[in-house]
């Protein structure tokens, strides 16, 4: 399963950055699956450089948290990440914070496994993550730095994923809460069609646009 | 912001909820000079805001309820959640409803004359059916007239009902064979565009926010009264009403704002639009030698036979997927047992199109990651199904809302009191909701079952009956018209003036009566 920079903008729409809002200069011009249907202006990629975009250290952070995180089947994950990241630093307050605990994540790699997070093997990232109780701690944004983390890195990770159609589908729907995916999933029988009642419209369609 | 009076208002209201909103948009229309005071704030901006809050653990309820400023206690049997249960703010509790409408049944404005029980309303069905049709243009709700249960009706509705989803057509095998009818539902939800606002793009999270606007929230009614010219104060708290010397008139509201200057809004009439709890806390706090007992209250009723409606709920898992929770509403719902007597009790069944937990939640509170993740929320999800109920309570004069003297708020005034039971006729009438629920369920084959009846069940959130509408000024707050018998020009709005509350979700009521204060009160202006 494949995701693409389409996934992380149609879940950056869902929270509110949309368009030139989203910079991704640094990325491959836009491909089929950036500029598919539904996505309209989402993937254009936004003039010049951007003041706000993330250090390459946070993101290869956030990607390689990205890799323990989500399902191991995922392919794609470094563009949806990196896409994903760069458009939440959109929002300052959220910027800042990520990329304070994504560099104490590394630096806690750092002082205790000698590398950087994203140069650990992945088991070792898990296994570093859950040391320091990520997996159990309650989420805040500014709490203990396993609370912090939890928000910060993995439960941002795992938004992003989760309510990404992409991701979703993964566990069953392709229309997931959080996902402006329209109104003729709901009638379906199954993800790839089967209507139950005459039928109209298509799968997603109006589903990115925000009103 | 300027938060000081205005001068020469001729109607103050209340409260920017839909009872407020709808009374304020008529007024301005037809000329009046409008003031509408407001306790919670506006949610101005992006509501993709309110939708990660309700998404994402960690960041606090997207309406931010629960503060000092709404501090309440609760007395009774049963403990009444009441922050929960309201939202303060430009749109008020609409930005966090549901959105389910529908009429009441013509029994409900008689209970009394047919059953014995609760009281009769001074208006009936047919007074009140042009108006319940101008408040379905108000929502514009999206509904179909397949309901062969629903009271009389001359116009279709102002959009096309949403169509039935996959679950509910599960259910519609099961209900076929046990000759339960399933018809759809109204929606205050835009199944296409509607005054100015989206359709609905299926966000799934109509509880408790609509990111694109479809869901109807009464800041649409607080807009359109701003743009005819009302002008609207947010975050302007009204701790009491004033009345002249003979204590026939209100002359003025005193409000504090955030800078803690109180401030009095002089108004030729004054609307009382608060919600059925803080109606009645204001009139109560603004007590007076005249009136000791609280404004409004000489029949002793302010406060008096709080109801809420009850839910009960059955639900479970099938071995096929049943597609839940891509959109936060439902599509079908059977009103057949409505009108039975026996119990006496109104009942309604719905069949929920978000049964179950939501992958993205899900993932958000999981101890785990990568593939045990996956692997947990691919359990989880996918084929639950439920059904819900919703019970009607009677009117009992010891269920009410008073103020707690020992308790106050953050500007040092008591805080409302809720004492509030379930009564054993309300429960029996739960236990046939469950009843009714598990026949279909049995039918269906339902697994792993659940359900909530009279030991489980919780508030509906709807706050009715608080200052009761009769004829008869020595037991009723409100004449029919909404107007305080005690006092010329005060009006209350809202649920707190239905003598009974039927089982149908009450802001469709709510709007029709609205609709028609306003137009009362404009004839008094001249
Ligand atoms: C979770 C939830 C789901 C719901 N779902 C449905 C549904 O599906 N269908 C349905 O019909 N109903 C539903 N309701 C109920 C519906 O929201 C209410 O019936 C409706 O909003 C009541 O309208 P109102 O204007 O009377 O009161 P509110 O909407 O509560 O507005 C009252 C306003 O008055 C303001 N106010 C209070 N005190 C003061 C004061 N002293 N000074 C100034 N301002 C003040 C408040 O801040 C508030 O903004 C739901 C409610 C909740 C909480
Ligand atoms: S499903 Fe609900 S939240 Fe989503 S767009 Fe429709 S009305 Fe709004």
């Amino acid at each position: 399963m494949r995701l693409t920079r389409r996934d992380a903008l149609a879940v950056l729409a869902g929270l509110g950055v949309t368009g030139g809002a989203v910079s991704l200069t640094q990325f491959d011009p836009p491909t089929a699956d950036s500029t598919g249907e539904g996505s309209g202006s989402d993937g254009d990629l936004g003039g010049g450089g951007d003041d706000d975009t993330p250090p390459t250290a946070v993101r290869e952070t956030m990607v390689a948290a990205g890799e323990v995180v989500y399902p191991s089947a995922v392919e794609g994950i470094p563009e949806f990440v990196e896409t994903y990241v760069v458009g939440r630093a959109r929002d300052d307050a959220r910027r800042d914070a990520m990329v304070d605990a994504a560099t104490e994540l590394d630096g806690v790699a750092r002082d205790w496994e000698n590398a950087a997070f994203a140069d650990l093997p992945a088991g070792d990232r898990d296994r570093l993550l859950r040391e320091l109780g990520v997996n159990t701690a309650d989420p805040v944004p500014d709490g203990t730095l396993s609370e912090r983390l939890r928000f910060h890195v993995v439960n941002e990770l795992l938004y992003a994923f989760y309510a990404s159609p992409t991701g979703g589908r993964l566990v069953g729907i392709e229309n997931p809460i959080g996902h402006p995916g329209g109104t003729e999933s709901y009638r379906r029988a199954t993800m790839d069609g089967g209507e139950t009642a005459e039928s109209g419209g298509t799968a997603d369609s109006g589903g990115e646009s925000d009103g | 912001m300027d938060r000081t009076p205005v001068s020469d208002a001729d109607v103050c209201i209340v409260g920017a909820g839909p009872a407020g909103g709808i009374v304020a948009h008529r007024l301005a229309e037809s000329g009046a000079s409008v003031v509408v005071l407001e306790a919670g704030p506006r949610f101005d901006g992006d509501r993709r805001e309110q939708l990660e809050r309700h998404i994402r653990p960690g960041l606090g309820g997207p309406w931010e309820m629960g503060g000092a400023r709404d501090a309440f206690s609760s007395s009774g049997e049963s403990f009444y959640p009441l922050n929960a249960a309201r939202v303060k703010g430009v749109g008020g509790s609409t930005l966090h409803w549901q959105g389910m409408v529908m009429r009441l049944h013509e029994r409900d404005f008689e209970l009394d004359s047919r059953h014995g029980v609760g009281a009769d309303w001074p208006i009936g069905y047919d007074d009140l059916r042009p108006y319940y049709a101008a408040a379905e243009r108000e929502f514009g709700v999206a509904g179909a007239a397949d309901n062969p249960y629903a009271p009389p009706r001359d116009e279709p509705y102002p959009l096309p009902a949403f169509r039935p989803s996959h679950s509910d057509s599960i259910f519609a095998e099961a209900c076929e064979r046990l000759g339960i009818d399933m018809h759809s539902v109204g929606n205050a939800r835009n199944s296409e565009p509607y005054d100015g606002r989206s359709p609905c793009v299926g966000y799934g999270t109509c509880k408790p926010v609509c990111p694109s606007g479809a869901k109807y929230t009464a800041e649409s009614h607080v807009e359109e009264a701003e743009a005819a010219g009302a002008r609207v104060i947010d975050r302007a708290r009204v701790r009491r009403l004033e009345h002249d010397a003979a204590g026939e008139r209100v002359v003025a509201a005193a409000y504090t704002t955030p800078d803690g200057e109180t401030h009095r809004q002089a108004a030729t009439q004054f609307v009382l639009a608060c919600g059925g709890v803080e109606n009645v806390r204001l009139l109560l706090l603004s007590d007076s030698d005249r009136y000791p007992d609280g404004l409004a209250n000489s029949s002793g009723a302010v406060g008096r036979y709080f109801m809420d409606h009850l839910f009960a709920g059955a639900g479970g898992r099938l071995d096929r997927p049943t597609r839940q929770n891509h959109v936060g509403f439902n599509t079908s719902e059977c009103h057949q047992f409505y009108d039975d007597a026996d119990p006496v009790n109104g009942l309604k069944l719905e069949f929920l199109n978000y049964a179950g937990p939501s992958p993205v939640i899900d993932a958000l509170h999981a101890d785990t990651w990568g593939d045990d993740l996956r692997d947990q929320l691919d359990e989880s999800y996918g084929t639950h199904v439920s059904m819900g109920a919703l019970v009607e309570q009677l009117p009992r004069e010891d269920n009410y809302v008073g103020l707690d003297p020992e308790t106050t708020d953050d500007l040092g005034d008591p805080v409302p009191e809720i004492h509030w039971s379930v009564d054993e006729q309300t429960e029996a009438a739960l236990s046939r909701a469950n009843e009714i629920q598990t026949r279909v369920l049995d039918e269906l084959g339902v697994e792993d079952r659940w359900s909530v009846g009279p030991d489980e069940t919780g508030p509906a959130y709807h706050h009715m009956g608080t200052t009761r509408m009769g004829d008869d000024p020595e037991s009723s707050v409100v004449d029919a018209e909404c107007r305080a018998h005690d006092l010329d020009n005060l009006w209350i709005s809202g649920s707190s003036v239905f003598p009974t509350g039927g089982a149908m979700n009450p802001t469709l009521t709510i709007a029709a009566l609205s609709v028609r204060l306003a137009e009362s009160l404009r004839a008094t202006l001249g």
